[in-house]
C-alpha cells in the first residue's frame, strides 16, 4: 500500500503530544501519531527509546502524564473499555499461561472474550491450526520453545478478533527461521483481514519487511517517519571492511584506496560500497593487482545503527547485539 | 448482559484457572497440607507426653480438656488452624507469578471485569485452603482427636475457619502483588505461620513469661484458637468469638483494601 492511498482512510490510532515520565526521567517527550486502518506501523528504535512505554499507553495498561490519543474511534482515558474490545496486544514477554495446555489458554481467551463454548472450541482449533500448533495443543506451554510460545501468544491476541494489533518487537531473541514464520504470519493478517497493525521493532529489516510507514523513535522523540524506502534513501550506502595481518598490508591498501582512514589497531580499513558485487569484485581486483591479501573481509548493509547515525547524530544502541548484521562472504 | 453477570462470569473463568492450575500442580497444594499435618504427627506423639503432663498439672489447668493422655484434644484446634495460615502461602505464590510472567498485562488490556483476577484466585484459594483443612481435620479424627461437638457446633466451626481463611487470603493476595519475585512472596507469609505458636494453639497462654503472654493474649490467633476449642471440646469461649469475628472483618477488609490498591497501582510502574 502507498503512502498516497493510506491517507485517504480513516484513522485508525491518533495520538497528539503523548509525554511520560517514570521519577524525573521522561521517556516520551511529546509523540504525535496517525496510522490509517489497515496498514501496518513500525515504530523502530533502539532499547529504552520509549517503544514498550508507547504501547502500553495506546493499549491502556498505563496512562500518559498528558497529550491525547484515540484508538478504533475511542478516547484512551475516557472510553477504555471500548478501546480494550478492539485491541489486541502481544508483548514483548509472551503473556500465556505456563501451566496450561496451549489450547487451554486459548479457551481461557474465548471465556474472558464471552464466546459461546462451541465459538470458542471452533476458533480455538482454527488458531492452532493456523499457527501450526495442533499437534502440541495438548501439552503444558512450559514444555514450549520460545517460537512456539511467540506464536501461540499471538493466537491468543487472536482469539478476540482485534481490529487493531500491538506488536511489542514480537520476533526479540527468536531465532531465523521463527522470525520468518512470524513475518508470514502478520502478512497474513493484514492481507486477509486487513486488521491494522502497531508494530515495535529494533530491526530496520524487519520494518522493512513488514511496515508501510515507519517511525524512527529515539530518547522519546520521534525522528523521522516515513516509508522504508524514505528513510533508507537518507542512509549513505554501506561498505566493505577488510581486516589485515599487519600493519604493511594495511598501508599499501589505504594508499590504494585513499578513500578512508584506516584503523591502525584493529588492521581495518573501510571502503565505503553499495554492497554490490561489481563493487566488491573491483575491490578484490585492485589488491590482487597488488598481491595484497587480506585476512578478512565483510559486506556491511545500512542497519538500524546507520539510521541512528544519520537522524540523531549519535549511535542508537548501546547494546551488545546493535543490531548490526554483518555477512561475511 | 449486565455488567454485574460479566463480572461473575470472568470471575468464575478466573477462578477455574486457578483450580485447574492447583489439580495439575498438586505438589504446591501437597506441601502446605504436609505442613500442619506434620506439626499434628509431632506434637501428638513426640510432644504429645511431656505437653500434655505438664498442661494437666498446671494450676487450674482446665484448659487442657481432659489431662495429659488427651494432649491431642488440646492441640488439635490450632494446629486445624495452621492449615489456614499455610493456605495463604499458595495465594501469595500464585498470585506473584501471575504478576511477574506477563500475563496479567494481557488480562488487563482486555475488556473483562477489573476485579475478576482477585476474585478468581482469592476464591479458588479459599475452596483449596478448605479442603486442606478437612483433610486435616481427618487424620486428626483419624490419631486420636476425639471433639464432642454437635452439629450446630461444627457448623460453626466450618463457618469461622472459612472466614479465618477469607481474611488470611486477602491479606496474602496483597503480599503476593507487592512481593517481587515467587520466592519472595511464599517468605513474607512465614510469620502468619508462626503466630499460632506464639498464641495458645501448643500450649495455654497462662505458661508464657508475662511479655510473650501480653502479646499471645492479644494476637488474632488466640481468640480464633480458643473459640474453635470452645466449640469442638465445650471449653470456655467467652468473647473470644467476638473478638475472632471482629479479627477477621477487619483482616478482609484491610486485606481487600491493601490488595485492590497495590494492584491499581502496579499498572502503573
Amino acid at each position: 500500500m502507498t503512502a498516497s492511498s493510506t491517507s485517504t482512510l480513516p484513522a485508525a490510532i491518533t495520538a497528539t503530544g503523548l509525554t511520560k515520565s517514570y521519577g524525573d526521567k521522561p521517556v516520551l517527550k511529546g509523540i504525535d501519531l496517525s496510522i490509517p486502518e489497515g496498514t501496518v506501523f513500525a515504530m523502530l528504535g533502539p532499547n529504552g527509546a520509549g517503544k514498550t512505554t508507547t504501547v502500553q499507553i495506546l493499549s491502556t495498561l498505563i496512562s500518559a502524564d498528558s497529550g491525547q490519543a484515540r484508538v478504533a474511534g475511542h478516547d484512551l482515558v475516557h472510553d477504555a473499555d471500548a478501546v480494550r474490545a478492539a485491541i489486541g496486544v502481544t508483548g514483548q514477554f509472551s503473556a500465556v499461561d505456563n501451566l496450561l495446555t496451549a489450547e487451554e489458554n486459548l479457551l481461557l481467551m474465548a471465556d474472558l472474550h464471552h464466546l459461546d463454548r462451541r465459538e470458542g472450541r471452533r476458533r480455538a482449533a482454527e488458531l492452532l491450526r493456523r499457527f501450526d500448533l495442533a499437534e502440541a495443543a495438548r501439552k503444558p506451554v512450559v514444555t514450549f520453545s520460545g517460537g512456539m510460545r511467540r506464536k501461540l501468544d499471538l493466537a491468543m491476541t487472536l482469539v478476540g478478533d482485534p481490529r487493531i494489533i500491538f506488536l511489542d518487537e514480537p520476533t526479540t531473541g527468536l531465532d531465523p527461521r521463527s522470525r520468518r514464520t512470524m513475518w508470514e504470519i502478520i502478512r497474513g493478517l493484514v492481507a486477509d483481514e486487513g486488521v491494522t497493525i502497531f508494530l515495535t521493532t529494533q530491526y530496520l529489516e524487519e520494518a522493512d519487511q513488514l511496515a508501510d510507514r515507519v517511525a524512527v523513535l529515539d530518547h522519546g522523540t520521534l525522528v523521522a517517519e516515513g516509508t522504508a524506502e524514505e528513510l533508507k534513501r537518507r542512509i549513505p550506502g554501506g561498505h566493505i571492511r577488510l581486516r589485515f595481518a599487519d600493519t604493511a598490508g594495511l598501508d599499501v591498501a589505504t594508499d590504494l584506496f585513499g578513500v578512508a582512514a584506516p584503523d591502525r589497531e584493529a588492521l581495518t580499513l573501510q571502503i565505503p560500497s553499495d554492497g554490490g558485487i561489481p563493487t566488491l569484485r573491483a575491490v578484490l581486483a585492485v589488491l590482487d593487482d597488488a598481491s595484497i591479501e587480506p585476512e578478512g573481509l565483510t559486506v556491511h548493509t545500512p542497519d538500524l545503527d546507520d539510521v541512528f547515525l544519520t537522524l540523531t547524530g549519535h549511535s542508537g544502541s548501546g547494546e551488545p547485539a546493535g543490531a548490526a548484521k554483518e555477512s561475511i562472504r | 448482559m449486565t455488567a454485574l453477570s460479566y463480572a461473575a462470569r470472568d470471575s468464575l473463568t478466573m477462578l477455574r484457572r486457578n483450580l485447574k492450575h492447583a489439580q495439575r500442580y498438586p505438589s504446591m497444594t501437597a506441601s502446605v497440607v504436609a505442613m500442619p499435618v506434620l506439626m499434628l504427627l509431632l506434637f501428638n506423639y513426640a510432644f504429645g507426653g511431656a505437653l500434655g503432663a505438664g498442661i494437666g498439672g498446671m494450676a487450674g489447668g482446665g484448659t487442657g480438656g481432659g489431662g495429659s493422655d488427651r494432649y491431642i484434644d488440646y492441640v488439635a484446634p490450632g494446629i486445624i488452624l495452621m492449615a489456614a495460615t499455610s493456605g495463604a502461602l499458595v495465594t501469595a505464590v500464585g498470585i506473584c507469578v501471575d504478576m511477574t510472567e506477563g500475563i496479567v498485562n494481557r488480562f488487563r488490556t482486555m475488556a473483562i471485569s477489573r476485579a475478576s483476577f482477585l476474585t478468581g484466585h482469592v476464591v479458588g484459594s479459599v475452596i483449596q485452603t478448605l479442603i486442606s483443612i478437612a483433610f486435616v481435620i481427618g487424620i486428626a479424627l483419624l490419631i486420636g482427636f476425639r471433639p464432642d461437638a454437635n452439629p450446630v457446633e461444627w457448623l460453626a466451626v466450618a463457618g469461622l475457619l472459612a472466614l479465618v481463611t477469607l481474611a488470611l487470603t486477602w491479606v496474602a493476595a496483597a503480599i503476593g502483588l507487592m512481593a517481587k519475585t515467587p520466592e519472595s512472596a511464599s517468605n513474607i507469609p512465614l510469620p502468619l505461620q508462626f503466630l499460632p505458636f506464639m498464641g495458645s494453639a501448643i500450649v495455654p497462654t497462662e505458661s508464657m513469661p508475662d511479655g510473650l503472654r501480653l502479646f499471645a493474649d492479644y494476637q488474632p490467633f488466640t481468640p480464633v484458637i480458643e473459640t474453635l476449642r470452645g466449640l469442638l471440646m465445650g471449653t470456655e469461649i467467652g468473647n473470644s468469638a467476638v473478638i475472632s469475628l471482629a479479627w477477621c472483618a477487619a483482616l478482609t477488609v484491610g486485606g481487600y483494601l491493601w490488595a485492590r490498591t497495590a494492584y491499581q497501582r502496579s499498572a502503573r510502574r
